[in-house]
Protein backbone atom coordinates (compact mmCIF):
# COMPACT_ATOMS: atom_id res chain seq x y z
CA UNK A 1 0.00 0.00 0.00
CA UNK A 2 1.14 3.66 -1.07
CA UNK A 3 2.15 5.66 1.94
CA UNK A 4 2.34 9.24 0.63
CA UNK A 5 -0.58 10.25 -0.98
CA UNK A 6 -0.56 11.23 -4.31
CA UNK A 7 -1.71 14.81 -4.76
CA UNK A 8 -0.67 17.94 -3.12
CA UNK A 9 -4.23 18.99 -2.72
CA UNK A 10 -7.52 17.97 -2.08
CA UNK A 11 -9.68 19.46 -4.89
CA UNK A 12 -12.23 16.42 -5.63
CA UNK A 13 -12.56 12.52 -5.24
CA UNK A 14 -10.71 12.51 -8.95
CA UNK A 15 -7.27 13.91 -7.06
CA UNK A 16 -7.66 10.73 -5.24
CA UNK A 17 -6.30 6.52 -6.14
CA UNK A 18 -8.10 4.00 -4.34
CA UNK A 19 -4.73 3.27 -2.67
CA UNK A 20 -4.72 7.10 -1.49
CA UNK A 21 -8.27 6.32 -0.23
CA UNK A 22 -7.47 3.83 1.56
CA UNK A 23 -4.44 5.22 3.60
CA UNK A 24 -7.03 8.06 4.33
CA UNK A 25 -9.06 5.29 5.91
CA UNK A 26 -6.55 3.67 7.44
CA UNK A 27 -5.02 7.13 8.95
CA UNK A 28 -8.67 7.86 10.19
CA UNK A 29 -8.77 4.61 12.31
CA UNK A 30 -5.86 5.85 13.94
CA UNK A 31 -7.32 9.15 14.81
CA UNK A 32 -11.00 7.96 16.04
CA UNK A 33 -8.86 5.94 18.41
CA UNK A 34 -7.40 9.43 19.26
CA UNK A 35 -10.88 10.90 19.21
CA UNK A 36 -11.70 8.62 21.99
CA UNK A 37 -8.93 9.20 24.36
CA UNK A 38 -9.74 11.38 27.65
CA UNK A 39 -7.60 14.18 26.16
CA UNK A 40 -8.19 14.41 22.19
CA UNK A 41 -5.55 16.34 20.63
CA UNK A 42 -2.12 15.38 19.11
CA UNK A 43 0.58 17.72 18.49
CA UNK A 44 0.86 16.53 14.97
CA UNK A 45 0.21 20.15 13.01
CA UNK A 46 1.15 22.46 15.55
CA UNK A 47 3.84 24.02 13.47
CA UNK A 48 0.54 24.49 10.55
CA UNK A 49 -1.76 27.11 10.36
CA UNK A 50 -5.35 26.90 8.36
CA UNK A 51 -7.37 29.22 6.93
CA UNK A 52 -11.16 28.11 6.64
CA UNK A 53 -12.55 30.32 4.26
CA UNK A 54 -16.38 29.80 3.86
CA UNK A 55 -17.84 31.76 0.80
CA UNK A 56 -21.12 29.99 1.50
CA UNK A 57 -23.34 28.81 4.68
CA UNK A 58 -22.26 25.99 6.36
CA UNK A 59 -22.84 24.68 9.57
CA UNK A 60 -21.31 21.31 10.52
CA UNK A 61 -18.61 20.97 7.67
CA UNK A 62 -16.90 24.42 9.16
CA UNK A 63 -17.76 23.13 12.77
CA UNK A 64 -16.08 19.69 11.72
CA UNK A 65 -12.93 21.07 9.67
CA UNK A 66 -12.50 23.17 12.28
CA UNK A 67 -12.88 20.88 15.16
CA UNK A 68 -10.33 18.23 12.98
CA UNK A 69 -7.61 21.31 12.56
CA UNK A 70 -7.70 22.50 16.48
CA UNK A 71 -7.63 18.29 17.46
CA UNK A 72 -4.26 18.32 14.97
CA UNK A 73 -3.04 21.23 17.06
CA UNK A 74 -3.41 23.45 14.09
CA UNK A 75 -3.31 27.56 14.33
CA UNK A 76 -7.21 28.28 12.91
CA UNK A 77 -8.65 31.60 11.43
CA UNK A 78 -11.58 31.36 10.58
CA UNK A 79 -13.16 33.79 7.52
CA UNK A 80 -16.91 33.93 6.42
CA UNK A 81 -18.17 35.86 3.35
CA UNK A 82 -21.05 37.43 4.93
CA UNK A 83 -18.45 39.43 7.04
CA UNK A 84 -15.85 39.90 5.23
CA UNK A 85 -14.49 42.06 2.18
CA UNK A 86 -15.82 40.20 -0.67
CA UNK A 87 -18.71 42.01 -0.26
CA UNK A 88 -17.12 45.13 -0.57
CA UNK A 89 -15.96 43.67 -4.25
CA UNK A 90 -12.32 42.20 -3.65
CA UNK A 91 -11.81 39.05 -6.14
CA UNK A 92 -11.28 35.84 -5.23
CA UNK A 93 -7.00 35.69 -5.46
CA UNK A 94 -6.28 38.66 -4.35
CA UNK A 95 -8.75 37.78 -0.98
CA UNK A 96 -6.98 34.60 -0.75
CA UNK A 97 -3.56 36.18 -1.45
CA UNK A 98 -4.24 38.49 1.13
CA UNK A 99 -4.57 35.47 3.95
CA UNK A 100 -2.00 33.97 2.58
CA UNK A 101 0.62 36.54 2.57
CA UNK A 102 -0.21 35.96 6.71
CA UNK A 103 1.78 33.40 6.34
CA UNK A 104 -0.93 30.53 6.12
CA UNK A 105 0.28 26.83 4.81
CA UNK A 106 -3.22 24.96 4.06
CA UNK A 107 -6.41 26.54 2.58
CA UNK A 108 -10.27 25.17 3.32
CA UNK A 109 -12.38 26.23 1.01
CA UNK A 110 -16.21 26.35 0.26
CA UNK A 111 -17.58 28.48 -2.62
CA UNK A 112 -20.49 28.74 -4.97
CA UNK A 113 -18.39 28.53 -7.83
CA UNK A 114 -17.85 24.88 -9.80
CA UNK A 115 -14.14 24.98 -9.94
CA UNK A 116 -13.57 27.39 -7.40
CA UNK A 117 -10.76 25.50 -5.64
CA UNK A 118 -9.08 24.09 -8.91
CA UNK A 119 -8.40 28.05 -10.00
CA UNK A 120 -7.25 28.79 -6.27
CA UNK A 121 -4.63 25.86 -6.71
CA UNK A 122 -3.19 27.56 -9.43
CA UNK A 123 -2.68 30.42 -8.07
CA UNK A 124 -1.91 30.58 -4.88
CA UNK A 125 1.36 28.32 -2.99
CA UNK A 126 -0.78 26.68 -0.03
CA UNK A 127 -2.22 23.14 0.13
CA UNK A 128 -6.25 23.56 -1.12
CA UNK A 129 -8.83 21.75 0.83
CA UNK A 130 -11.93 21.66 -1.09
CA UNK A 131 -14.65 21.72 1.21
CA UNK A 132 -17.90 21.93 -1.90
CA UNK A 133 -17.54 23.22 -4.75
CA UNK A 134 -21.31 24.79 -5.94
CA UNK A 135 -22.27 21.59 -7.76
CA UNK A 136 -18.72 20.12 -8.94
CA UNK A 137 -17.65 17.80 -5.75
CA UNK A 138 -17.49 17.68 -2.01
CA UNK A 139 -14.67 15.15 -1.56
CA UNK A 140 -14.04 15.24 2.28
CA UNK A 141 -18.12 14.48 2.54
CA UNK A 142 -17.89 11.27 0.12
CA UNK A 143 -14.38 9.92 2.08
CA UNK A 144 -16.30 9.95 5.57
CA UNK A 145 -19.67 8.49 3.48
CA UNK A 146 -17.45 5.59 2.09
CA UNK A 147 -15.60 5.12 5.34
CA UNK A 148 -19.16 5.22 7.46
CA UNK A 149 -19.83 2.24 5.11
CA UNK A 150 -16.68 0.28 5.47
CA UNK A 151 -17.02 0.87 9.38
CA UNK A 152 -20.65 -0.40 9.07
CA UNK A 153 -20.32 -2.93 6.32
CA UNK A 154 -16.62 -3.91 6.80
CA UNK A 155 -16.20 -2.99 3.16
CA UNK A 156 -17.16 -1.19 0.21
CA UNK A 157 -16.05 -3.16 -2.80
CA UNK A 158 -19.18 -4.71 -4.04
CA UNK A 159 -21.72 -2.96 -2.08
CA UNK A 160 -25.18 -1.72 -3.36
CA UNK A 161 -25.57 1.63 -2.50
CA UNK A 162 -28.35 4.16 -3.53
CA UNK A 163 -28.45 7.66 -3.16
CA UNK A 164 -31.61 8.78 -3.69
CA UNK A 165 -32.86 12.87 -4.37
CA UNK A 166 -31.80 15.98 -5.98
CA UNK A 167 -29.09 14.01 -7.89
CA UNK A 168 -28.66 17.80 -10.24
CA UNK A 169 -27.80 19.65 -7.69
CA UNK A 170 -25.52 17.58 -5.50
CA UNK A 171 -22.02 17.74 -4.84
CA UNK A 172 -22.45 15.24 -2.10
CA UNK A 173 -24.08 13.25 -5.10
CA UNK A 174 -21.18 13.54 -7.55
CA UNK A 175 -18.35 13.28 -5.22
CA UNK A 176 -20.22 9.67 -3.65
CA UNK A 177 -20.10 8.17 -7.03
CA UNK A 178 -16.75 8.74 -8.13
CA UNK A 179 -15.64 7.48 -4.32
CA UNK A 180 -17.51 4.57 -4.00
CA UNK A 181 -17.42 3.55 -7.62
CA UNK A 182 -13.21 3.66 -7.63
CA UNK A 183 -13.56 1.68 -4.22
CA UNK A 184 -15.56 -1.10 -6.14
CA UNK A 185 -19.10 -0.79 -4.82
CA UNK A 186 -22.35 -0.66 -7.21
CA UNK A 187 -23.72 2.69 -7.40
CA UNK A 188 -27.78 3.41 -8.39
CA UNK A 189 -28.61 7.20 -8.43
CA UNK A 190 -32.68 7.35 -7.53
CA UNK A 191 -34.77 10.74 -7.99
CA UNK A 192 -37.24 12.75 -10.13
CA UNK A 193 -36.77 13.20 -14.39
CA UNK A 194 -36.22 16.81 -13.28
CA UNK A 195 -33.40 16.16 -10.56
CA UNK A 196 -31.52 13.68 -12.55
CA UNK A 197 -28.17 15.06 -14.76
CA UNK A 198 -29.21 13.89 -18.28
CA UNK A 199 -26.12 11.65 -18.66
CA UNK A 200 -26.15 10.21 -15.10
CA UNK A 201 -25.09 6.95 -16.96
CA UNK A 202 -22.35 7.99 -18.41
CA UNK A 203 -20.50 7.97 -14.75
CA UNK A 204 -21.25 4.19 -14.96
CA UNK A 205 -24.40 3.69 -12.29
CA UNK A 206 -27.76 2.43 -12.96
CA UNK A 207 -30.28 4.90 -12.94
CA UNK A 208 -33.97 4.65 -11.54
CA UNK A 209 -36.96 6.83 -11.28
CA UNK A 210 -38.66 4.60 -8.28
CA UNK A 211 -37.52 4.38 -5.03
CA UNK A 212 -39.33 1.06 -3.81
CA UNK A 213 -36.84 -0.62 -6.47
CA UNK A 214 -33.83 1.24 -5.37
CA UNK A 215 -34.64 0.13 -1.85
CA UNK A 216 -35.10 -3.54 -3.21
CA UNK A 217 -31.93 -3.70 -4.61
CA UNK A 218 -29.61 -1.94 -2.14
CA UNK A 219 -27.78 -2.47 0.76
CA UNK A 220 -27.38 1.29 2.09
CA UNK A 221 -29.39 4.26 1.15
CA UNK A 222 -28.14 7.51 0.97
CA UNK A 223 -30.47 10.03 1.50
CA UNK A 224 -30.20 13.85 0.19
CA UNK A 225 -31.22 16.63 1.53
CA UNK A 226 -33.50 18.67 -1.03
CA UNK A 227 -32.21 21.79 -1.81
CA UNK A 228 -34.67 23.99 -0.61
CA UNK A 229 -32.95 26.94 -1.15
CA UNK A 230 -31.80 26.23 -4.62
CA UNK A 231 -35.47 25.19 -5.84
CA UNK A 232 -36.02 29.35 -4.63
CA UNK A 233 -33.35 30.74 -5.55
CA UNK A 234 -33.11 30.01 -9.36
CA UNK A 235 -36.76 30.53 -9.89
CA UNK A 236 -37.79 27.08 -11.26
CA UNK A 237 -39.62 24.34 -9.68
CA UNK A 238 -38.56 20.51 -10.24
CA UNK A 239 -41.18 18.84 -8.68
CA UNK A 240 -44.66 20.29 -8.09
CA UNK A 241 -44.55 20.54 -4.27
CA UNK A 242 -42.85 18.90 -1.58
CA UNK A 243 -46.15 16.38 -0.02
CA UNK A 244 -45.65 15.14 -3.50
CA UNK A 245 -41.91 14.65 -3.26
CA UNK A 246 -42.48 12.94 -0.02
CA UNK A 247 -45.08 10.97 -0.96
CA UNK A 248 -43.14 9.56 -3.94
CA UNK A 249 -39.13 10.18 -2.86
CA UNK A 250 -39.90 10.05 1.21
CA UNK A 251 -38.33 7.63 3.01
CA UNK A 252 -40.69 6.58 5.81
CA UNK A 253 -41.26 2.96 8.18
CA UNK A 254 -44.21 1.88 5.82
CA UNK A 255 -42.48 2.21 3.09
CA UNK A 256 -39.31 -0.19 4.44
CA UNK A 257 -41.83 -2.87 5.48
CA UNK A 258 -43.28 -2.89 2.41
CA UNK A 259 -40.46 -3.00 0.51
CA UNK A 260 -39.31 -5.67 3.23
CA UNK A 261 -35.74 -4.94 3.48
CA UNK A 262 -33.82 -3.15 6.08
CA UNK A 263 -31.04 -1.01 4.54
CA UNK A 264 -28.52 0.98 6.02
CA UNK A 265 -29.32 4.69 6.29
CA UNK A 266 -27.19 6.97 5.43
CA UNK A 267 -27.51 11.34 5.49
CA UNK A 268 -25.32 13.70 4.62
CA UNK A 269 -27.55 16.76 6.89
CA UNK A 270 -29.10 18.45 7.43
CA UNK A 271 -32.16 16.54 7.14
CA UNK A 272 -35.52 18.01 5.81
CA UNK A 273 -37.42 16.08 8.55
CA UNK A 274 -40.73 14.57 6.84
CA UNK A 275 -39.55 15.70 3.34
CA UNK A 276 -36.86 13.10 2.42
CA UNK A 277 -37.22 10.90 5.55
CA UNK A 278 -39.12 10.75 8.46
CA UNK A 279 -37.50 11.19 12.16
CA UNK A 280 -38.53 7.53 13.04
CA UNK A 281 -36.33 5.86 10.66
CA UNK A 282 -33.51 8.72 10.20
CA UNK A 283 -33.49 8.26 14.50
CA UNK A 284 -34.14 4.11 13.73
CA UNK A 285 -31.77 1.32 14.52
CA UNK A 286 -30.55 1.10 11.04
CA UNK A 287 -29.31 4.86 10.39
CA UNK A 288 -25.89 5.66 10.95
CA UNK A 289 -26.65 9.54 10.00
CA UNK A 290 -24.79 10.30 13.89
CA UNK A 291 -21.75 8.14 12.88
CA UNK A 292 -21.15 9.54 10.27
CA UNK A 293 -20.43 13.01 11.49
CA UNK A 294 -18.26 11.63 14.06
CA UNK A 295 -16.51 10.10 11.54
CA UNK A 296 -16.27 13.35 9.68
CA UNK A 297 -13.90 14.98 12.34
CA UNK A 298 -11.37 11.67 12.09
CA UNK A 299 -11.29 11.47 8.43
CA UNK A 300 -10.43 15.14 7.71
CA UNK A 301 -7.86 14.73 10.65
CA UNK A 302 -6.64 12.17 8.36
CA UNK A 303 -6.96 14.53 5.29
CA UNK A 304 -5.00 17.59 6.97
CA UNK A 305 -2.39 15.27 8.79
CA UNK A 306 -1.61 13.48 5.39
CA UNK A 307 -1.66 16.28 3.24
CA UNK A 308 0.53 18.09 5.62
CA UNK A 309 2.93 15.32 5.60
CA UNK A 310 4.36 16.06 2.28
CA UNK A 311 4.94 19.59 3.40
CA UNK A 312 8.67 20.18 3.35
CA UNK A 313 9.01 23.16 6.07
CA UNK A 314 12.90 23.06 5.38
CA UNK A 315 12.58 24.23 1.95
CA UNK A 316 10.30 27.17 3.08
CA UNK A 317 11.54 30.49 3.39
CA UNK B 1 24.76 -5.73 4.76
CA UNK B 2 26.28 -7.66 7.61
CA UNK B 3 24.59 -8.87 10.32
CA UNK B 4 26.43 -9.54 13.51
CA UNK B 5 24.52 -11.51 16.27
CA UNK B 6 25.07 -9.23 20.13
CA UNK B 7 22.54 -11.57 21.76
CA UNK B 8 21.48 -15.19 21.34
CA UNK B 9 18.82 -17.00 22.81
CA UNK B 10 19.88 -18.39 25.92
CA UNK B 11 21.09 -15.27 27.33
CA UNK B 12 18.19 -12.94 25.94
CA UNK B 13 15.91 -15.25 27.82
CA UNK B 14 18.29 -14.52 31.31
CA UNK B 15 18.11 -10.99 30.48
CA UNK B 16 14.46 -10.79 30.32
CA UNK B 17 14.16 -12.34 33.65
CA UNK B 18 16.26 -10.15 35.18
CA UNK B 19 14.44 -6.99 34.12
CA UNK B 20 11.15 -9.37 35.33
CA UNK B 21 12.73 -9.75 38.48
CA UNK B 22 14.61 -6.38 39.00
CA UNK B 23 11.04 -4.87 38.81
CA UNK B 24 9.65 -7.16 41.48
CA UNK B 25 12.27 -6.22 43.17
CA UNK B 26 11.70 -2.66 43.24
CA UNK B 27 7.97 -3.00 43.15
CA UNK B 28 7.25 -5.80 45.43
CA UNK B 29 4.02 -6.45 44.07
CA UNK B 30 2.44 -5.60 40.55
CA UNK B 31 -0.59 -3.86 41.97
CA UNK B 32 -0.80 0.35 40.61
CA UNK B 33 1.73 -0.78 37.89
CA UNK B 34 0.53 -0.26 34.58
CA UNK B 35 3.05 -2.08 32.03
CA UNK B 36 3.12 0.07 28.48
CA UNK B 37 4.29 -0.59 25.37
CA UNK B 38 5.51 1.24 22.32
CA UNK B 39 4.47 0.55 18.72
CA UNK B 40 5.50 -0.68 16.63
CA UNK B 41 8.11 -2.77 17.98
CA UNK B 42 8.33 -1.95 21.59
CA UNK B 43 4.99 -4.35 22.19
CA UNK B 44 6.63 -7.22 21.89
CA UNK B 45 8.86 -6.62 24.38
CA UNK B 46 6.08 -5.73 26.39
CA UNK B 47 3.89 -8.58 25.76
CA UNK B 48 6.62 -10.94 26.82
CA UNK B 49 7.47 -8.65 30.33
CA UNK B 50 3.66 -9.14 31.01
CA UNK B 51 3.45 -12.88 30.57
CA UNK B 52 6.85 -13.47 32.33
CA UNK B 53 5.77 -11.20 35.07
CA UNK B 54 2.38 -12.85 35.69
CA UNK B 55 4.31 -16.16 35.67
CA UNK B 56 6.81 -15.44 38.10
CA UNK B 57 4.64 -13.27 40.51
CA UNK B 58 1.32 -15.56 40.20
CA UNK B 59 -0.62 -12.89 39.64
CA UNK B 60 -3.41 -12.75 38.02
CA UNK B 61 -3.63 -9.93 35.53
CA UNK B 62 -1.66 -6.35 35.23
CA UNK B 63 -2.69 -3.33 33.71
CA UNK B 64 -0.99 -3.31 30.26
CA UNK B 65 -1.51 -1.11 27.30
CA UNK B 66 -0.06 -0.57 23.85
CA UNK B 67 0.40 2.99 22.26
CA UNK B 68 1.03 4.40 19.30
CA UNK B 69 3.32 7.40 18.77
CA UNK B 70 2.74 8.29 15.00
CA UNK B 71 0.74 11.83 15.20
CA UNK B 72 2.92 13.00 18.52
CA UNK B 73 6.57 12.14 16.55
CA UNK B 74 8.48 15.90 15.81
CA UNK B 75 9.76 14.13 12.08
CA UNK B 76 6.56 12.86 10.84
CA UNK B 77 7.10 15.65 8.10
CA UNK B 78 11.10 15.09 7.60
CA UNK B 79 10.92 11.44 6.66
CA UNK B 80 9.97 10.55 3.01
CA UNK B 81 6.94 8.53 3.66
CA UNK B 82 4.19 9.30 6.01
CA UNK B 83 4.33 6.61 9.05
CA UNK B 84 1.03 4.53 9.13
CA UNK B 85 -0.36 4.39 11.97
CA UNK B 86 -0.30 1.04 14.56
CA UNK B 87 -3.17 0.44 16.60
CA UNK B 88 -3.23 2.10 20.36
CA UNK B 89 -4.87 -0.06 22.60
CA UNK B 90 -4.67 1.24 26.61
CA UNK B 91 -8.20 0.43 27.86
CA UNK B 92 -7.67 2.00 31.11
CA UNK B 93 -6.87 5.61 32.83
CA UNK B 94 -2.82 6.16 33.69
CA UNK B 95 -4.47 8.17 36.27
CA UNK B 96 -1.95 7.76 39.95
CA UNK B 97 -0.23 4.58 38.74
CA UNK B 98 3.31 3.46 38.47
CA UNK B 99 3.45 3.17 34.72
CA UNK B 100 6.80 1.27 33.21
CA UNK B 101 7.07 2.46 29.82
CA UNK B 102 8.39 -0.09 26.94
CA UNK B 103 10.62 -0.15 23.86
CA UNK B 104 13.04 -2.24 22.36
CA UNK B 105 15.82 0.13 21.68
CA UNK B 106 16.62 3.36 22.93
CA UNK B 107 18.41 5.23 20.71
CA UNK B 108 18.36 9.27 19.85
CA UNK B 109 15.51 9.69 22.25
CA UNK B 110 12.92 11.09 20.03
CA UNK B 111 10.35 8.26 20.73
CA UNK B 112 10.40 7.81 23.96
CA UNK B 113 9.83 11.73 24.08
CA UNK B 114 6.82 11.26 22.16
CA UNK B 115 5.61 8.36 23.72
CA UNK B 116 5.99 10.56 27.10
CA UNK B 117 3.63 13.16 25.18
CA UNK B 118 1.19 10.52 24.21
CA UNK B 119 0.68 8.53 27.61
CA UNK B 120 -0.24 12.13 29.30
CA UNK B 121 -2.97 12.44 27.00
CA UNK B 122 -4.63 9.20 29.20
CA UNK B 123 -4.11 10.55 32.79
CA UNK B 124 -1.85 12.20 35.13
CA UNK B 125 0.25 9.13 36.15
CA UNK B 126 2.13 8.65 39.73
CA UNK B 127 5.27 8.29 38.27
CA UNK B 128 6.42 7.01 34.47
CA UNK B 129 9.85 4.60 34.26
CA UNK B 130 11.57 3.09 30.62
CA UNK B 131 12.59 0.22 30.28
CA UNK B 132 14.34 -1.07 26.68
CA UNK B 133 16.14 -3.93 26.23
CA UNK B 134 18.50 -2.27 24.29
CA UNK B 135 20.45 0.89 25.12
CA UNK B 136 22.48 2.22 22.53
CA UNK B 137 24.13 5.39 25.19
CA UNK B 138 26.09 7.06 22.55
CA UNK B 139 24.12 8.68 20.29
CA UNK B 140 21.19 10.53 22.71
CA UNK B 141 19.73 13.99 20.75
CA UNK B 142 17.77 14.57 23.94
CA UNK B 143 18.31 14.07 27.71
CA UNK B 144 16.23 10.87 28.46
CA UNK B 145 17.66 8.05 30.52
CA UNK B 146 16.27 4.40 30.90
CA UNK B 147 15.92 3.14 34.51
CA UNK B 148 16.17 -0.33 33.00
CA UNK B 149 17.97 -1.66 30.66
CA UNK B 150 18.35 -5.12 29.14
CA UNK B 151 21.65 -4.34 27.25
CA UNK B 152 23.94 -1.53 26.68
CA UNK B 153 25.39 -1.52 23.05
CA UNK B 154 28.06 0.80 21.69
CA UNK B 155 27.52 1.72 18.41
CA UNK B 156 28.03 4.24 15.02
CA UNK B 157 25.07 6.49 14.47
CA UNK B 158 25.31 4.39 10.61
CA UNK B 159 25.02 0.93 12.59
CA UNK B 160 21.65 -0.76 12.60
CA UNK B 161 20.24 -2.35 16.02
CA UNK B 162 17.44 -4.96 15.79
CA UNK B 163 15.85 -7.11 18.55
CA UNK B 164 14.13 -9.98 16.96
CA UNK B 165 11.15 -11.85 18.96
CA UNK B 166 10.38 -15.23 18.58
CA UNK B 167 6.45 -14.14 18.37
CA UNK B 168 7.41 -12.15 15.56
CA UNK B 169 10.49 -12.85 14.00
CA UNK B 170 10.28 -16.41 14.97
CA UNK B 171 14.06 -16.07 17.16
CA UNK B 172 14.89 -14.53 20.37
CA UNK B 173 17.97 -12.27 19.35
CA UNK B 174 19.44 -8.90 19.28
CA UNK B 175 21.70 -8.51 15.61
CA UNK B 176 24.13 -5.19 14.93
CA UNK B 177 24.11 -4.24 11.14
CA UNK B 178 26.30 -2.62 9.42
CA UNK B 179 24.60 -0.85 6.45
CA UNK B 180 27.13 -0.92 3.71
CA UNK B 181 27.59 2.54 1.91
Amino acid sequence: MSEVLGTRHLLGIDDLSAADMELIFRTADGFKEVLSRPIKKVPSLRDITIANLFFENSTRTRISFELAEKRLSADVVNFSSSTSSTKKGETLVDTVNNILSMKVDMVVMRHPDPGACIFLSRHVQARIVNAGDGTHEHPTQALLDAYSIREKLGRVKGVKVAIVGDILHSRVALSNVICLRKLGAEVMLCGPTTLMPRHARELGVLVSHDLNEALRWCDVANMLRIQLERQAGDGLAYFPSLREYSQLFGLDRKRLEAVGKQPVIMHPGPINRGVEITSEVADGGNSIILEQVENGVAVRMAVLFLLAGGMDRTAKG
Amino acid sequence: MQALTILESTAFDLTVQRLCHQLIEDRGHLGGTALVGLQPRGVFFARRLRRELLRITGEKQVAYGELDITFHRDDFRQRAVTAIPATTDLDFSVEDRRVVLIDDVLFTGRSIRAGLDALLAFGRPRSVELMVFVDRRFNRELPIQPDYVGRYVDSLAGQRVSVEWQESDGVDRVLLQRTTP
